[in-house]
This record gives C-alpha cells, sequence and structure tokens, in this order.
C-alpha cells in the first residue's frame, strides 16, 4: 500500500469556525486503493475533514493536496476536482425534481459535457451496480431510504471519481436497510475504489479498511490498520470509544 | 427529502369542527353570505343613485363589448381594452421577473457591491409611491430617452413589481435545502448550473402561489397608467364615461371584468398546482 500514489495529502490542517477550531494540526494520507474508515465521536470533526476533502469546506492553515492538486480558497480548479472527488451525503441529498436517471445523468452532461445517449447508458450500468435498475423512471421520493443512498452512491460513480468519500452513509437509514447500502459498498471496495468512509459500523470497518483512524476534540488520535486499533486500542480516548460502540 | 411535509399529501390531523361552525364553513352557506353581500351593496347603491335621481341605462352596456349587426361582428371598446391590460401587464411581469431575478441573485451572491446596490435598489423602490414613479418614468426620463406611454407604463411596472418578486425569489431559492447546493457542487455544477437545474426548479415549485399573488397585484396596479392615457381598460372606462356618464354602470362593470380576470387566473394557477404536486 505505501508504494502507491496518494490522492489525498492533508499536512498540519487547522479549521476554524468562528473561535471554535474544529480541525486541529490534522495530518493524513490516503493511498490510490486505500480503503480509510474514519469514527470519533460526536462533534469530533469528522465531516468537517471530509468536507475539506472536495473543497465544501476551506482549510484554515496547512497544506491538502487532492489527486495532485493543491487546495486553496482560491484555486481555480475546484470544479474540476470536485469532479474527481465524489461524496455520498447522510441524507442522500438526491434532487427531488429529477428522476433516478436524471439525477445520475446531470452531472456528466452538463459538467462532464457528455453525449445524453452515452450518459444514460453509464448510468444504466451504475443502477445494475447498485442492483436497482428497476427504479430508473422513479423520483426520490418514491423510493425507500437504502434505494435512495444507492441512487445516491451510483449518481458519484457516474463521474468516475478517482476517490469516493462517504460521510455517515447509513446513519439515517432503518436498520433492515443498512445490510443493502454496506453491501454496495464492499462491492465497491472490491473494485479497488479508493475511499474514505466515515462510519459507525465496525463490522463494516473490519471487512473492508485497510486504515483505521480515531478523532476526537477536531485531533487524529489513533491510526492504524484496523485489526490493531481494535485489539490493541493506544489510547485510553479510543478505547473508551470503541467499547460503547462495539457493546451494542 | 428526508422531513416531507405531510400536507403535501393532504394529510391534516383531524380535529372535529362545533356544528355551527362546521354549517357556517360548508361551500352553500358560504356562497349564500357571499352573494348577500353582493345583493346588499347593489341594492343600496341602487337605492342611494335612485335618490339622487340616477338614471340607470344597463341596457346600453353589451355594445361597449361586442357589436353585432348588418355588417356583421365587431368586439367593443371594454375587450379592447382588456386586451391591452393584458399585453401591458404581460410584458412588466416579464421585466419584472428579469429584474426580480437579477435583484435577487445579487442579493444572495458573496459580493458586497452586489449585495449593496439590489439593498438600495429595494429600499429606493418601496419607498416611491407608484404613481410618482410613473410621473418620473413618463415626464422625466420618458423624454430624455424617447419613450412612448407604453414603454413609460412598462418599465414604471416591471421595475416597482421587480422589486416585490425579488422578494419573493429570494425566499423560494432560500427554501431549497442547503444540502442540494452540496450534491450539486460535490459533482462540480458552477454556482450558474446549480441555479439552472437544481434550486430554480424546484424554488418554482415553492414560487407559484406567491408569483400568482403579484401578477394579480400587477394587473390591479396597471390600472394606474390610465393617468397617462394609455388605452387599457380602465382609461377605456374613462373615456366611455367622459361621453355618456353612465358612470355607475360603466365602473360596476370594468370592477367586474377585473375580478373575472383576475379569478380566472388564479383558479388556472390552483389547477396547475395540483397537477404538479403529483410527481414530487
Ligand atoms: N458551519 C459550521 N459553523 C459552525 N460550527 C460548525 C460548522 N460545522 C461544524 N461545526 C462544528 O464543528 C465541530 C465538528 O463538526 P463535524 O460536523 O465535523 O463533527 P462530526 O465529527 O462530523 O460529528 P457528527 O458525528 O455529529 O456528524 C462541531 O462542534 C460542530 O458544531
Ligand atoms: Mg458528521
Amino acid at each position: 500500500m505505501t508504494d502507491r500514489k496518494p490522492v489525498i495529502v492533508a499536512r498540519n490542517l487547522d479549521k476554524f469556525f468562528g473561535d471554535f477550531q474544529a480541525l486541529k494540526d490534522v495530518s493524513i494520507e490516503v493511498r490510490s486503493g486505500e480503503r480509510m474508515v474514519i469514527c470519533g465521536p460526536s462533534g469530533s470533526g469528522k465531516s468537517t475533514l471530509l468536507r475539506c476533502f472536495n473543497a465544501l469546506e476551506s482549510h484554515d492553515a496547512g497544506q491538502l493536496i487532492v489527486d495532485g492538486i493543491e487546495l486553496r480558497p482560491d484555486s481555480p480548479d475546484i470544479r474540476q476536482l470536485r469532479q474527481n472527488v465524489g461524496m455520498v451525503f447522510q441524507q442522500f441529498n438526491l434532487f427531488p425534481h429529477l428522476t433516478v436517471l436524471e439525477n445520475l445523468m446531470i452531472g456528466p452532461v452538463k459538467v462532464r459535457g457528455m453525449k445524453r445517449a452515452v450518459a444514460e447508458e453509464t448510468a444504466r450500468k451504475f443502477l445494475e451496480r447498485v442492483h436497482i435498475p428497476e427504479q430508473a423512471e422513479k423520483f426520490p421520493a418514491q423510493l425507500s431510504g437504502g434505494q435512495q443512498q444507492r441512487v445516491a452512491i451510483a449518481r458519484s460513480l457516474c463521474m468516475e471519481p478517482r476517490v469516493m468519500l462517504f460521510d455517515e452513509p447509513t446513519s439515517a437509514l432503518d436498520p433492515e436497510m443498512i445490510s443493502e447500502v454496506l453491501e454496495v459498498m464492499v462491492e465497491l471496495a472490491q473494485t479497488g475504489m479508493t475511499m474514505v468512509v466515515v462510519t459507525h459500523e465496525m463490522g463494516f470497518a473490519r471487512k473492508v479498511a485497510d486504515t483505521m483512524v480515531f478523532m476526537d476534540g477536531g485531533e487524529i488520535v489513533e491510526s492504524g490498520r484496523p485489526q490493531e486499533v481494535f485489539s490493541a486500542p493506544k489510547t485510553e480516548r479510543c478505547r473508551q470509544f470503541l467499547s460503547q460502540i462495539l457493546a451494542f | 427529502m428526508a422531513a416531507l411535509d405531510p400536507n403535501l399529501y393532504g394529510f391534516r390531523p383531524a380535529r372535529p369542527m362545533p356544528l355551527h361552525q362546521r354549517i357556517l364553513n360548508s361551500t352553500p352557506v358560504a356562497i349564500a353570505l357571499y352573494m348577500l353581500v353582493i345583493w346588499l351593496i347593489l341594492r343600496g347603491s341602487y337605492i342611494g343613485a335612485e335618490r339622487m335621481g340616477y338614471n340607470w341605462q344597463w341596457y346600453q352596456i353589451p355594445r361597449y363589448f361586442f357589436v353585432l349587426n348588418d355588417e356583421g361582428f365587431r368586439w367593443g371598446e371594454i375587450p379592447r381594452g382588456l386586451m391591452i391590460t393584458l399585453y401591458l401587464s404581460g410584458l412588466s411581469f416579464l421585466l419584472a421577473i428579469g429584474v426580480g431575478l437579477l435583484v435577487a441573485l445579487l442579493r444572495l451572491s458573496d459580493l458586497v457591491v452586489g449585495k449593496g446596490v439590489s439593498i438600495v435598489f429595494l429600499e429606493l423602490i418601496r419607498n416611491i409611491p407608484l404613481l410618482v414613479l410613473l410621473y418620473l418614468f413618463y415626464y422625466v426620463l420618458g423624454p430624455i430617452f424617447g419613450w412612448s406611454r407604453l414603454t413609460a407604463s412598462v418599465l414604471t411596472l416591471g421595475v416597482f413589481h421587480g422589486a416585490l418578486v425579488s422578494e419573493i425569489l429570494r425566499a423560494g431559492i432560500n427554501a431549497v435545502h442547503v444540502g442540494q447546493w452540496e450534491a450539486a457542487k460535490s459533482i462540480g455544477m458552477s454556482t450558474y448550473q446549480t441555479y439552472r437545474y437544481i434550486v430554480l426548479p424546484q424554488s418554482v415549485r415553492i414560487m407559484l402561489p406567491p408569483m400568482t399573488g403579484e401578477f394579480v397585484h400587477l394587473i390591479k396596479s396597471s390600472a394606474i397608467v390610465s393617468v397617462i392615457a394609455v388605452a387599457e381598460l380602465t382609461t377605456v372606462g374613462r373615456n366611455i364615461i367622459s361621453h355618456t356618464f353612465m358612470s355607475f354602470e360603466i365602473w360596476f362593470t370594468v370592477a367586474a371584468v377585473y375580478m373575472v380576470l383576475t379569478l380566472t387566473l388564479s383558479i388556472c394557477v390552483t389547477y396547475l398546482e395540483r397537477k404538479y404536486a403529483v410527481d414530487s
């Protein structure tokens, strides 16, 4: 893994919301093909870090290089970069006025300038990949939460990103739908996609993660291979957190 | 999306109403009450007019709608005035939407200058009476730029209602969930593309009812251009009265025509809304 090219390099990132420091001196590297799982208590800065990676938030200090582009507040390449970094949100954020197929096609057609016919073919291919080819003509509100989240994953994949970011993709779902989304994500991992996943699904982490990162109070407290972190957490904070979420 | 408005599907908590309220709220009673009030108004003015010795000539009115004789069928002055009112209002509303969109986007932009310009514009328009604005456009700016009466009218109404429309647009745009912006940005859309393909199409549905209200408002305020003698419905009314002296009949008729027009519009839009609501 360490011989692969880094896709995301963060060095000493700081992020402030007013006086509140949401990220403190965060340094992290995500390499091509790597699957990283980030966990940590609420408010620890997981979403903020992820959102910095595709410039939905701008960092205040430190260096952030994503896909070879250094991100600065005034970077002219931000849109180019976002096309190569897919993002899946907790609340799905599908476009409610468009059908499933149109949700998938709008990025490739309007942003990448792809021909509609080609875009439709790609869209149907990815709907197949997330196991809902039959829902193409429906509107998001007509789908279950699990189906909506799989559409959201397919929507990101249609842009053929180099890396996929997931921000708690299953925490807004009813328990019986979590597994169908995780299954799609496991399959995606098997295709070699670079993934950064914020989640508390430790079963998923054990199964696919190469790297496990624990955050608390805006800092990366611990990171390493999942087996190590799970079996022998180095810090008390991480041990406590893991025992809490693994208690269930 | 996650929290859908339950009223979208017509679910409302069933609250039993007391009997007298249910009777008062029923459609037949409402219509009967409405008719009673209208009748009282008409009756009152009729009696008042009688006392003044007013000579009612309702039989004269139809020929101002149309004439049918040996020479064939011809529209009367009132429908022609109505067409001009519609033309004037339609053009003005298009202009109002353009102005409103520009002002709303400037207001929502990160540009300090843009925000400043839009706020100054809004305060200016909000604090000048429509009539004064019309005089400014017709008597001051009109001669400078060589505008006709109609142009000056359209500009006045467009700019005045543009300010009001911009607030409706701003509210509609803000009503679209921030997650929609983030999703659009995350697939690489520009701000323009996000507005064009994601935000505005969703805002339209939210904005349809207040926009209809604004158009009705505009149609009604278009009557004001009769002071510079643009040949729209109200001017036509004044002209007819000036040579027939039938002010009671004509003003009742003109009021009724405006009412039929705006009510028809509201009903059409309600129908449209119902049709659109299905595929959310
Ligand atoms: N736009 C914002 N303005 C002000 N404070 C913010 C903003 N976004 C996040 N924060 C604060 O930054 C801190 C980190 O937030 P973040 O959303 O990254 O946490 P998180 O680890 O994702 O938590 P959760 O598990 O609840 O999603 C929180 O204390 C939050 O209140
Ligand atoms: Mg979060």
